[in-house]
């Protein structure tokens, strides 16, 4: 029902009623939707994930001023897109990766991912994701390199070898595999006490922050719910890998980036489709994407590469579920 | 005949103006030394495929004019395979297939009929070689900007110790990245000379 009334609402003519929405009411709306997030990054991860975030946000919302100075545009940074980008680039970070790193991430993932494309509203990618790729393939052992969360086990041992759940369950470790044994339990997975980005690994802080965008209207069901749900039915269905440990699909939804990428990235409103059936075009595709690379790609993880991915095709979703207009 | 040669390095850069030869451009600029050595390779099949050509534009049947122009280039592209392999087996190797593909670089077939298949002797070997410098001078700033970012070096030697360098610049998307940064800041230099000549 819903559908049908607001593709009235497209046609009405020229007497308009403006909303109240604005750019920065969204994205200080998914600032706050982040919140549950960040604090779950200081609580697992401490003062240098606060320093990671920091850093990304600072020399992103900077990026921005210079570059939109050097453009000769108004300077926006008080919009907030930019801390957003900054937040989420830093989400995706590890948490033993050098200070500098955040921000060459965030400078290019703005500049580049960003401003080259002309600005909010006409970058083909997500600038969060740009920026994360530069970083991980220019220092790629810096982002393959994990630490344990603070209050898991081993933690107070100096030096421990540590995985995510994906990546355990990649090289076969038997012993940091989730089991009643290892050192991933399930809870551990929802709670967030486990090896990963420091902004992902918390199931139930993003899941609070992804609710609250979805009754706020910002996010809409249909990429999530097509996202997470690709997800858990292919890693369901399909085998793995030979030397790889089948993971139940429970540890794919909760053991990697799933919810950080499905309710923050693939939902991000300029680079993913605009209608619902686009948009659970969208989450199909990214689910699909983020399944093979996870059992069969050269990484542990594939939600970020899934999302750019899908971002190159958003133009032709978007032209292929255009709804009818009305009375033709 | 000395404008036939400039304009081949700013006007009409075969790289950043005529945007030809990309391919190997992207592929061979991960470091200076490379650069240098297609850059040398390919101006000397591009000056003599020229003259050749020049010299027998009015004997070519114009309908069987491309087989024939690259009969020429490939017999010098032949010449220089041979040398690299027998004097400089180290750039050969790390050129790779970007040897023999110099045949079918856009740059000399495009000079070849543009150019020299109208043009006399001289004035076409000036043109081949203002193409080709143009071409090198575009592969050497590139291979410099990448060698330098992607791999902390510039003529594989180190620069700054202990800077880490970022891989992703001598990896291919680095190519894509470089190229497109200084195609736009070139584009930007050229608006803003016309804008102040236009005032």
């Amino acid at each position: 029902m819903k559908g049908k009334k607001e593709r009235l609402f497209k046609v009405t003519p020229a007497p308009q009623l403006h909303g109240g929405e604005s750019i920065p009411r969204v994205m200080w709306t998914v600032m706050l939707a982040l919140l549950p997030a960040f604090l779950a990054s200081l609580y697992f991860f401490g003062w240098k994930a606060f320093q990671i975030e920091a850093v990304s946000v600072i020399t992103a919302i900077f990026t921005e001023a210079v570059i939109q100075k050097l453009r000769g545009r108004p300077v926006t940074i008080t919009d907030g897109s930019a801390a957003v980008t900054g937040l989420l680039l830093a989400f995706t970070l590890p948490m033993d990766v050098p200070i500098w790193l955040p921000a060459v991430g965030a400078a290019f993932g703005i500049g580049v991912g960003k401003h080259a494309f002309g600005g909010l509203g006409h970058n083909i990618f997500n600038p969060a994701l740009i920026g994360r790729t530069f970083v991980m393939h220019s220092w790629l052992p810096f982002m393959t390199t994990w630490s344990p969360p603070r209050l898991a086990m081993y933690a107070q041992v100096d030096a421990v070898t540590y995985a995510t759940p994906l990546g355990a369950a990649r090289e076969a470790v038997i012993s940091l595999v989730p089991s009643p044994d290892g050192i991933f339990s399930t809870m551990d997975m929802f709670w967030g006490s486990i090896g990963g980005c420091i902004g992902e690994t918390s199931a139930l802080a993003l899941l609070l922050g992804g609710v609250f965008l979805l009754i706020r209207g910002y996010v809409r069901w249909q990429t999530p719910a097509a996202f997470i749900g690709t997800v858990v039915l292919l890693t369901w269905v399909l085998p793995v890998k030979e030397g790889a440990i089948a993971l139940a699909p429970y540890h794919h939804l909760l053991g990697g980036g799933l919810f950080l990428g499905a309710f923050f990235m693939a939902t991000d409103m300029v680079t993913t489709p605009v209608t619902g059936a686009g948009m659970l075009v969208f989450g199909l595709g990214c689910g699909l994407i983020t399944s093979i690379v996870r059992l069969y790609g050269g990484f542990p993880e594939g939600v970020c590469y899934s999302i750019l991915v899908m971002n190159a095709f958003t133009p032709l979703i978007d032209k292929f579920t255009r709804p009818r207009i009305f009375g033709t | 005949m000395l404008k036939e040669f400039t304009k081949g390095i700013f006007k009409r850069n075969p790289v950043f103006i005529l945007l030809l030869g990309l391919c190997p451009t992207l592929a061979v600029s991960i470091s200076v030394e490379n650069a240098i050595g297609m850059g040398v390779a390919s101006t000397f099949v591009l000056v003599f495929s020229n003259v050749i050509v020049s010299l027998i534009r009015s004997l070519v049947p114009k309908k069987i004019r491309i087989p024939c122009f690259i009969v020429v280039i490939a017999t010098f592209v032949t010449l220089v395979e041979l040398f690299l392999e027998a004097y400089l087996p180290g750039l050969n190797k790390s050129l790779g297939l970007f040897v023999p593909l110099i045949v079918v670089n856009c740059i000399i077939l495009g000079r070849a009929e543009a150019f020299a298949s109208r043009n006399p002797v001289l004035l076409s070997l000036s043109d081949g070689l203002g193409m080709g410098v143009g071409f090198t001078g575009a592969l050497v700033l590139l291979g410099a900007i990448r060698e330098v970012l992607g791999a902390n070096a510039l003529f594989g030697f180190e620069l700054v110790p202990g800077f880490r360098p970022a891989m992703i610049m001598i990896l291919p998307p680095g190519a894509f990245l470089t190229i497109g940064l200084l195609l736009g800041l070139f584009a930007l230099i050229r608006a803003r000379r016309e804008a102040r000549g236009a005032e």
